[in-house]
């Protein structure tokens, strides 16, 4: 008997144990651990005693597979584990945090696949052109100018000489304060957006250039198909494949680049509560957001092998 | 001539942009009412890129340089681009080499044959019935499940047949085939050649087919132009140009054809060398190094094309003589 999506299932499953594991034994690794994390240089005060009674407070002095198999219960309870210095469960942390990542994965996402497949519709229009450079220029840039530099450009520019920061105030959502929201959101969502759509630009021009020569592009302008018809039916619709793979990849770096824009706008979302909690070897806090992460670029990936069959029926479905 | 004339290309020239190179120079032929008309050449000829340029379907970076492309009073090559769109798959129609990959691959076959109805005039709630009754003209099994259908469901002979059904929707006056059936099998082939055959007598539709099988043209077409090396070379009707080739080119296709009554064991004949690019010729005639009958003559200067009743050919040194 064949069960549909089984395989998959299963695999998406040994990809997370896969990380959860990677994730766990990476921050054992690098140098120090809770307690340096809650007291920083004034470990070094500390008895023998106190760090023996501070190990057991922070669960550090079972073995690695009990501390692994703690966390796993706990975070497959939905507790996520227990966030030390702010006294609350993660599962409280990242439900105020994850709302925040996700709208600016979302701005960002749409923000920079529609302004990728726009400029590289614009630039594979006229390849060699004045416009093909620009565009170009423009993919070029984007990749190679680092989010944070953008950032801090953006910052620097718009708090200093135009007194403009309204990620100065305290965060707002949606719900509470649209409009602000919408102002504390626009760079950063802009950043990400930009980061995303070089390569969504790139993609969609070479895509779209190799489409435009194929044989059945000539035969629906041999039927009298108007121009702008064979370019939105035939041409960019056999292109979408490399584009929603490239998009699907971009999400996975966006995650990546929140966690700096996160930091850099003063955003209380996953990024920074991760890099936070890797100051803190708050190992739980860590190991749970990243879990988070993991879970939605499997989504994403799923939800692209999704749209790859609705658009391309010669895929098995 | 008996018939009015419905196309008619003079002197056309075809060379690529950048570095312009030859591809196609001085071809004339007519085409009447009604009528087929071949043209059969190499690989490299210009045949396909003569055809293309009927209507405004060359690839990149190639563009007709110059000569006139006349359809029932008006130059092609002069329209703009909406005047020609409405032309094309409507008075005028293409059908394709390869029907592996002249067919969307993503698009529903019945939407890609209702777009052809939609690109010029709208569809409307006959537009589905005359989808379906050419798909059963052509000898498509099941018509409805075809139309739900995409294209890789469908084996290469039933794809051309789909091409064909697309082509003849809007019912054109002008037909041009580019060696619709040199991706297929024997069979299919024959297959393919009596549609379209039929087809055309039972619309009286004028047909341009282009093809490098003498084989294949000599039931089909009422006239025969020969390329080579971007030149029309030879031109008349099929009984002619079987029986009596005027062009040493022409004889030598002639003669490497198998025939089915000739005694097995006899080796065909072969042309010797290969073709000249077109660009290379200059002021030769193309076909010199490779002919038997070539003189000095042949080498230095461009054969006129010599026009006789029905039919023409440039050489110095015909078949038959002049």
């Amino acid at each position: 008997m064949k069960i549909p999506g089984l395989s998959r299932t299963l695999s998406v499953l040994a990809t997370l144990f896969g990380i959860s594991i990677f994730v766990f034994l990476v921050l054992r690794v690098i140098p120090g651990d809770s307690i340096t994390g809650a007291f920083g240089i004034e470990t070094g005060a500390l008895t023998p005693g106190q760090i023996a009674e501070l190990r057991v407070y922070y669960g550090i002095d079972q073995s690695l597979l009990l501390q692994y198999i703690s966390w796993i219960h706990s975070f497959l309870t939905g507790k996520l584990g227990f966030a030390y210095s702010t006294g609350v469960s993660v599962a409280t942390l990242t439900k105020s945090s994850l709302p925040v990542t996700i709208e600016l994965a979302i701005i960002g996402t749409v923000l920079g696949v529609v302004l990728g497949i726009a400029i590289g519709m614009f630039s594979a229009k006229k390849p060699g052109s004045t416009r093909d450079f620009a565009g170009q220029l423009f993919g070029l840039l984007a990749l190679a100018i680092p989010g944070f530099v953008l950032s801090t450009g953006i910052v620097t520019v718009m708090a200093n000489k135009f007194h403009y920061f309204p990620n100065g105030y305290e965060y707002m959502t949606p719900w509470e304060n649209p409009w602000m929201n919408f102002q504390q959101m626009m760079f950063p969502g802009l950043v990400l957006g930009i980061a995303v759509a070089a390569p969504v630009m790139r993609t969609t021009r070479s895509a779209l250039l190799e489409t435009v020569d194929k044989d059945f592009v000539r035969t629906a302008h041999g039927k009298g198909v108007p121009n702008n018809k064979v370019q939105y039916r035939h041409v960019l619709r056999n292109s979408l494949i490399p584009i929603v793979t490239m998009t699907g990849i971009q999400f996975g770096y966006l995650l990546g680049g929140a966690v700096i824009v996160e930091k850099i706008f003063a955003l209380p979302g996953m990024g920074r509560q991760i890099l936070d909690a890797i100051m803190k070897r708050e190992y739980a806090t860590v190991q749970s957001s990243i879990m988070v992460f993991a879970i939605m670029f499997v989504l994403i990936n799923v939800a692209t092998d999704v749209i790859y069959r609705k658009i391309d029926p010669r895929i098995k479905k | 001539m008996t018939q009015p004339l419905l196309l008619s290309v003079k002197d056309l020239g075809i060379s690529t942009v950048q570095d312009p190179r030859t591809l196609v120079n001085q071809v004339s032929f007519d085409i009447g009412l009604g009528e087929a008309v071949g043209v059969v050449g190499e690989s490299g000829s210009g045949k396909t890129l003569s055809a293309l340029s009927i209507l405004g379907l060359l690839p990149r970076g190639v563009e007709v340089v110059s000569g006139s492309v006349t359809f029932k009073d008006k130059n092609l090559l002069t329209l703009n681009n909406e005047e020609l769109r409405k032309i094309r798959g409507n008075e005028i129609a293409m059908i394709y080499q390869d029907p592996m990959t002249a067919l969307n691959p993503v698009m529903k076959l019945g939407k890609q044959l209702l777009e052809v109805i939609a690109s010029h005039g709208g569809i409307n709630e006959s537009s589905q019935n005359q989808v379906r009754a050419l798909l059963s003209e052509v000898g498509i099994p099941d018509v409805n499940r075809a139309m739900e259908s995409y294209p890789h469901e469908f084996s290469g002979g039933m794809r051309q047949r789909i091409m064909i059904a697309m082509a003849l929707l809007l019912s054109p006056q002008l037909l041009i085939a580019d060696e619709p059936t040199t991706a297929l099998d024997v069979t299919i082939q024959q297959q393919i050649l009596a549609l379209v055959s039929e087809a055309r007598k039972k619309r009286n539709m004028s047909m341009l087919w282009i093809t490098h099988d003498l084989g294949v043209v000599a039931n089909l077409v009422d006239r025969l132009n020969v390329m080579y090396a971007g030149r029309i070379v030879e031109s008349g009707t099929v009984e002619e140009i079987f029986r009596k080739p005027k062009h040493p080119y022409t004889a030598g296709l002639l003669s490497s054809l198998p025939t089915s009554t000739g005694t097995n064991r006899e080796r065909l004949t072969s042309i010797s060398g290969v073709p000249e690019k077109p660009w290379l010729v200059g002021n030769s005639c193309g076909f010199a190094a490779r002919c038997s009958r070539a003189q000095a003559r042949c080498h230095s200067e461009v054969p006129p094309t010599v026009i006789t009743d029905n039919s023409s050919v440039a050489c110095f040194f015909p078949l038959g003589g002049n």
